[in-house]
Parts: C-alpha cells; structure tokens; sequence
C-alpha cells in the first residue's frame, strides 16, 4: 500500500515521516528532476505501507517543479491514499493546499497536527464537524510527541475517503458544469478548474484556452475555508500566549536591522566553534585509534603472518592512511551539520536570508540566495538543490555558481591538516580567514557575474516567517545521519577506490614496482606542476593531490598521507617536521586558498550539470573557479614573498 | 494606496498585486488574495518587513510591498 505524504512547508511533514517510519527510509530523486525523494516503510497490524515525502508546498500549482511533481505522483496509479498533513494553528493557509488535494480526488487521510500548541492556545477544533465537512477521516496528532500515531495508521489501514471539494459561487460552478460536459478525461471537475485557472500544463495537455478567472477561483477557495473554519474553530485566547506572540517578540530582536546581523555572525561563530572544539576532542580520539591503534595492529598482525611488504603498504599506507585521514573528520562533519540542522529546524534560517537581504541586494541578489550558502557549509550537493527555491532562473543560476565557494565539510581535513602542521596555536584563525576569502570571493563573483553575463532584475524577497519550535532530537539527528552517512559511504567507496588507485600509480611504472620519485604518479604530478609554480606549490606531490582532489576534496589530505606514509605518524610534530620540507607557511596557505576555491568536486560538478540543465554552465564553473583559485592563490604567495 | 505606507500595528485590505503572474499566484497561494485582512508586524526603517496574513507571517521585500495597494480599513 502506498501512501503519499503532502502538506505545506514547516507543517512537521518531517517530523511525521520521520515519526512514522523511523530511521527506516531511503532517499533518492524523482526521476528526472533532482527534487529529493524520500521513502520509508510502516509495518502497522501485520500490513506493510510506504510512505513517500511529497516535498512542503503551499499549492499545486504549475510553476514549480515540486508542485508539478507531487501533483503527477499524487495523480498516478501508484499511490493508494493521500496522507495530507496539517498544521493545526495555522488552518486557513493550510487548508488551500487539502482543499486542492481533495479536488484531485483521491482518498484522503487529514493528520491535524499541532495539537499540543492548540491547547496551549486555548482554541478548539471541532475535528468531527472538520471531518464531516471535508468528507475525510480528520486524526488530530502531535507529531512531535508520537501522539495520535495509533488512530492515524488505523484511519490509514482503512484507506480515508474521497472528500467533498470547495463549492464555488454559482457563476463559476455553471462554468465548471459546462466545461465539463465538453471533456473527455478522467477527473472532469479537477480538469475544468484547471482550466479556469489557466493551468499552463493542463491547458496544453486537453489543448483548450479558457477565459482565466484564476484570482477569483483562489478567493472563492479562501472564501469557502473561512466558513468551514466559522463553523469548526473555536478561538479562546486565554491570558497566556504561545506560539506566534512569542515569536513576534524574538523577532523584534533578531530581525532589527542593526541587531540582525552581528546576531547572525554570533549565532555561526557558535556552530563553527562547536563543530571545532567539541568535534575537534572526538576527532583527536579517532585520530589516534587510526594512526596509533589500527595502523599499529594491522602492521604487526600483517608482519607476523609474514605478508608480502607491498601489500602491507597498500594497506597501512594505501587504504588506512587514505580512507582514514577522512574519517578523522567525521565527528567535525557531524557536529556542523547538526548545527546547520538546528538552524534550519528552528525556523532560524528564514530570518537568515531576512537580515541578509540588505547585504545580498549590494550584489544583486536577494536574501534568500544565502540559505544556499549556509547549506554549502555543510556540502554543496544538497547546497544547490536547494536554490529550487529561487523562482527566477538567472537569480539560480547565479546561486548555483558561487555556491562551491563556500567552503564544504569536505574541505575541513585539508585546512585541519594544514593548519595544524604549520599554523600550530593560530589554527581557528587561519581556518577562520579561509571561510571569510570564500564567502568575499562568492559575493564578489555574484556582483560580476551580475554586472556581465547574468544581467537581470532580482527577484523580490518572499519569504514565510514559519513560528519559532524548538527542533525534535530525533528529527535532527535522523537529519545529521542522512548527510554523514553519506560521507562515510563516500569514504568507504570512492576514497577507498581512489586511495587503492593513488597507491598504485605512486608504487609502479611502467616497468614494475618502484620508488615513489619514478612513479606514474610522480610523472603526472611533474606533468601538471608547472601549473602551480607561479603559487609555490609546484612540487609533484601537490599538483597530483590537486588534480585527484577534483574527485573529491577529501582525497587531497588522502594523497598527503600516502605521498608522505604520514599514517603512522599520528602527532601533530612528526606531520609538520614530514611537511616542513616541502611546505612554508606562506604556501601552504597559498595551498589551502587554492583548494577552497578551485573546480568543485565531481559530484558537485554532476549536480550543477542537472540543476542547469547545461555543459555550457557546468563547464563554465569548473574552469572559471579553477582561474580565481589560481590567481588568488598566485597573488597571495606572490606578494607574501615580497614581504616575508 | 501602497502597503509600504503603512506602519507597524496597522491594518489594511488588500485590493492588488502589481506584479508578474507568476508571483501574484505564489503570493495567492500564500494567502494573499483580494480582499484580505493584512496586518503589518514589523516594518524596520529599512530591510523586508513582516506582514501577518491569515494566521502567517511573511517577510516581503520592499520592491514587492510598494506594489501591494491596500485599503485602509
Ligand atoms: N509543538 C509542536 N511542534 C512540532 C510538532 N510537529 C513538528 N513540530 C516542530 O515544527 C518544526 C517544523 O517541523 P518539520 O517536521 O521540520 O516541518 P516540515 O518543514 O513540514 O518538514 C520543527 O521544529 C518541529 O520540531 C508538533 O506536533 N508540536
């Protein structure tokens, strides 16, 4: 049985899913359209459901493309029951988006959530009037506290019911009546509103223009809900107030326009120091168990079964030297991200791009092009999907292109490694300055691109202002998971293939096994290095980190531990007395400048090509990043040399 | 008149949007059709201000409120 989950954004749609299917769920793409995909199962009284996650929209219409996909999804075979979920203290607004599922006319479960807030507020809903009217089974929960879950599966099991739509004024029900005798669809009614709506898809579709009374039939609809809601809330104030009055007053402070901003700066100062010093203690246990523990044992237990000395490389310096340079970084991964999470969950984000509108509009985009932004902290992947909701295409174009200049989780373990073999005791500062050159050189590049080749108006700031909650630990954390697993699965399959690889082109030529110095890979980082002398990085080792970098960022510290056998070597001492030979402080953060900001990694550049739909621009990025990364990166050791 | 000549606590009706299609009908689906109770929250001496429309509240650009026209109520 399969259920689709609709409901508007910042309605608990997650909490629910997540509530409902546990941590038990898959997540993809619709096909063809990189809008996530998100797929759980239930096991309820012996039968078995999925649910999908239909992405948060206020409406289904054409213009965008979650709203075209939920529609279709919703609309096809596969889908046996439509689970719309409510926020329950914000009933108008959310009952345009059921008054719109109901005219798709599918069966229909109502989960009325919020329920806790309700009562705090002092209000009733008289759910079984709600139902009656609507004509679909109404379940009140509290998604967040599991409550109501029962009931809501068993409406579920049962299927819910097809319900009774909007009735619209008597002109506009003779117009529907009469486009309806001349169709011949399935779903006349839904069809012929649609029309009247000037639905560009379904216009096209039945090939048929109609006179659009598109505002008239969206008041009608807003018309009708209010009645509905006469006769089933019963608003009680009492002298307590939750929810929005509370919200109003932190706004107050957090959206003054001279507090916004330093606000903000404090608020990601906190996340970054979080994901530094408290990710940072468990990333130093971690770090010993791989260099002092692991790498120890395997090497002895490997010796004792007298294993050919080759194959211990591959493994000592090959695969836990390369897989587990990265996974150092997971415990700074995770805690960024639970950061970012926290933000996003709390509703603190949407206020982001509110004080950040002014700032933006200096470079011609609009606040909320730097959500994008924040998410890029995290990783750019998710980070560029996420400019779906910028509704002008030059405004996402725009995003999309300077998203890679934020600096990604994956990144950390470059700065990490740098920093603390040459920068020991300024560390912060310097991983510090790098973030701020990658969010300049973001703004920067907007302001060109905007003045050039991206000419445009921007798009006007649009944002819903959803009301302070304090985010679900299970939510969160599920959320945090989804995005570290990935980069543990990252590292146990494309780092662990890349490091197997890098081990073998820097062990063999093509007369057998050698020396690191006549290695293939020494002959292609010699190859390259020419590139990156004018940086003063120009040794073979760096170009070759470098260039396999582009696959991932994380496999450029994989490619230092390996060139320099530096998994054994676990102290911060040794790593800086193996680097110092090759490094100075001036270009190693030349070195770093130039990995922040050059071609992104192969999945991002995979994600730009979707999200643009273009090579044009795909290739535009990767080789317009690669000649700022250089001519920064240039800059810099060439004027420090002149100083230092 | 326009909605940015209303301040903080006010209320007004609205009557238009002028503003592409596109946006009209995403404003529309938020709540904002003709003839609805507009309450303004917060309108900072510069930066997006907040409305509150049917229950929700929206930050709105100022280019997008001076092309919101209201009545006074
Ligand atoms: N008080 C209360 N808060 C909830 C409930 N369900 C979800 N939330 C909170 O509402 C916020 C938005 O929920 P989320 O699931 O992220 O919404 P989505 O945007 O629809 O996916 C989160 O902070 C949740 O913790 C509920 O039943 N009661």
């Amino acid at each position: 049985m399969n259920i689709a989950l609709a409901g508007n954004p910042n309605s608990g749609k997650t909490t629910l899913f997540n509530g409902l299917t546990g941590a038990n769920h898959y997540v993809g793409n619709w096909a063809g359209v990189t809008v996530e995909k998100r797929e759980g199962k239930i096991k309820y009284k012996h039968q078995f459901m999925t649910v999908v996650d239909l992405p948060g929209t206020y409406s289904l219409s054409p213009y965008s493309i979650e709203e075209i996909v939920s529609r279709n999804y919703i609309l096809g075979d596969e889908v046996d029951v439509v689970l719309n979920i409510v926020d329950a203290t914000n009933l108008e607004r959310n009952l345009f988006l059921t008054m719109q599922l109901i005219e798709l006319r599918k069966p229909m479960v109502i989960a009325l959530n919020m329920m806790d807030e309700v009562e705090k507020l002092g209000q009733k809903i008289d759910v079984k009037e709600l139902s009656a009217l609507l004509g679909v089974p109404v379940i009140p929960i509290t998604a967040k506290k599991k409550k109501g879950f029962e009931e809501l599966l068993e409406a579920l099991m049962h299927k819910g019911l097809v319900g009774s739509g909007v009735i619209y004024s008597s002109e506009v029900e003779k117009r529907i009546d009469q486009i309806e005798n001349e169709l011949n669809v399935q779903n006349k009614r839904w069809h012929a509103i649609k029309l009247l709506e000037g639905d560009t898809e379904i216009c096209e579709k039945l090939n048929r223009h109609e006179d659009h009374i598109h505002e008239r039939i969206s008041v009608e609809k807003y018309d009708y809900i209010s009645r509905l809601l006469e006769k089933t809330f019963i608003k009680q104030i009492k002298e307590k107030q939750v929810g929005y009055t509370f919200t109003d007053k932190v706004d107050k402070v957090l959206l003054n326009p001279f507090l916004g901003v330093p606000i903000f700066l404090m608020i990601m100062s906190m996340v970054f120091w979080m994901t530094f010093t408290i990710g940072g203690f468990f990333l130093n246990i971690i770090d010993v168990f791989f260099g002092e523990v692991l790498s120890v044992w395997v090497l002895k237990g490997l010796e004792a079964l007298s294993v050919q000395d080759w194959l211990i490389s591959l493994i000592v310096d090959g695969i836990i030297g390369g897989v587990g340079g990265v996974l150092t970084f997971v415990p700074n991964i995770a805690f960024l991200f639970i950061g970012i999470s926290f933000l996003e969950d709390s509703g603190y984000m949407a206020r982001v791009a509110f004080v950040m509108d002014g700032w933006m509009k200096k470079v011609g985009l609009n606040g909320k092009t730097f959500i994008p932004m924040i998410l890029g902290f995290g990783c750019n992947v998710p980070a560029i999907m996420s400019t779906r909701t910028l509704e002008e295409e030059k405004d996402r174009i725009l995003a999309i292109m300077i998203n890679p200049f934020m600096s990604c989780g994956a990144r950390l373990p470059v700065y990490a490694l740098f920093a603390s073999a040459f920068f020991k005791g300024s560390e912060a500062l310097v991983v510090i300055s790098l973030y701020f050159i990658g969010i300049v050189v973001a703004l920067l590049a907007a302001l060109i691109l905007r003045k050039t080749i991206l000419k445009g108006e921007q798009d006007p700031f649009i944002m819903e202002l959803p009301a302070y909650r304090l985010p679900e630990p299970r939510t969160l954390l599920i959320h945090v998971w989804e995005r570290v697993r990935g980069y543990i699965v990252k590292a146990g399959t494309v780092i662990f293939a890349a490091s197997i690889i890098l081990w073998v082109i820097l062990n063999f030529n093509a007369s057998g096994m050698t020396d690191l110095t006549s290695s293939f890979g020494a002959s292609i980082g010699k190859g390259v290095s020419f590139i990156f002398k004018p940086l003063g990085f120009g040794t073979w080792q760096a170009s070759l980190s470098l260039l396999t970098g582009v696959i991932a960022k994380e496999i450029v510290v994989s490619n230092m531990m390996i060139v320099y056998g530096l998994a054994e070597t676990a102290t911060s001492e040794m790593l800086s007395a193996t680097l110092s030979g090759v490094f100075t402080q001036l270009n190693a953060y030349a070195f770093m400048v130039f990995v922040l900001l050059y071609t992104p990694c192969i999945a991002v550049i995979g994600v730009i090509r979707r999200e643009t739909n273009s090579w044009k621009w795909t290739i535009f990025s990767a080789s317009y990043q690669f000649a700022i990364a250089w001519f920064i990166a240039m800059l810099i050791y060439q004027v420090g040399s002149l100083f230092l | 008149m326009s909605l940015l000549a209303v301040n903080s606590g006010q209320s007004v009706i609205l009557k238009d949007i002028d503003w592409g299609k596109k946006l009209k009908k995403k404003l529309q689906d938020m709540g904002m059709t003709p003839g609805v109770r507009i309450n303004m929250i917060q309108k900072p001496a510069f930066g997006p201000c907040v409305v509150e429309v049917r229950g929700t509240r929206l930050a709105l650009g100022r280019g997008i409120v001076s092309k919101i026209f209201v009545d006074l109520i």
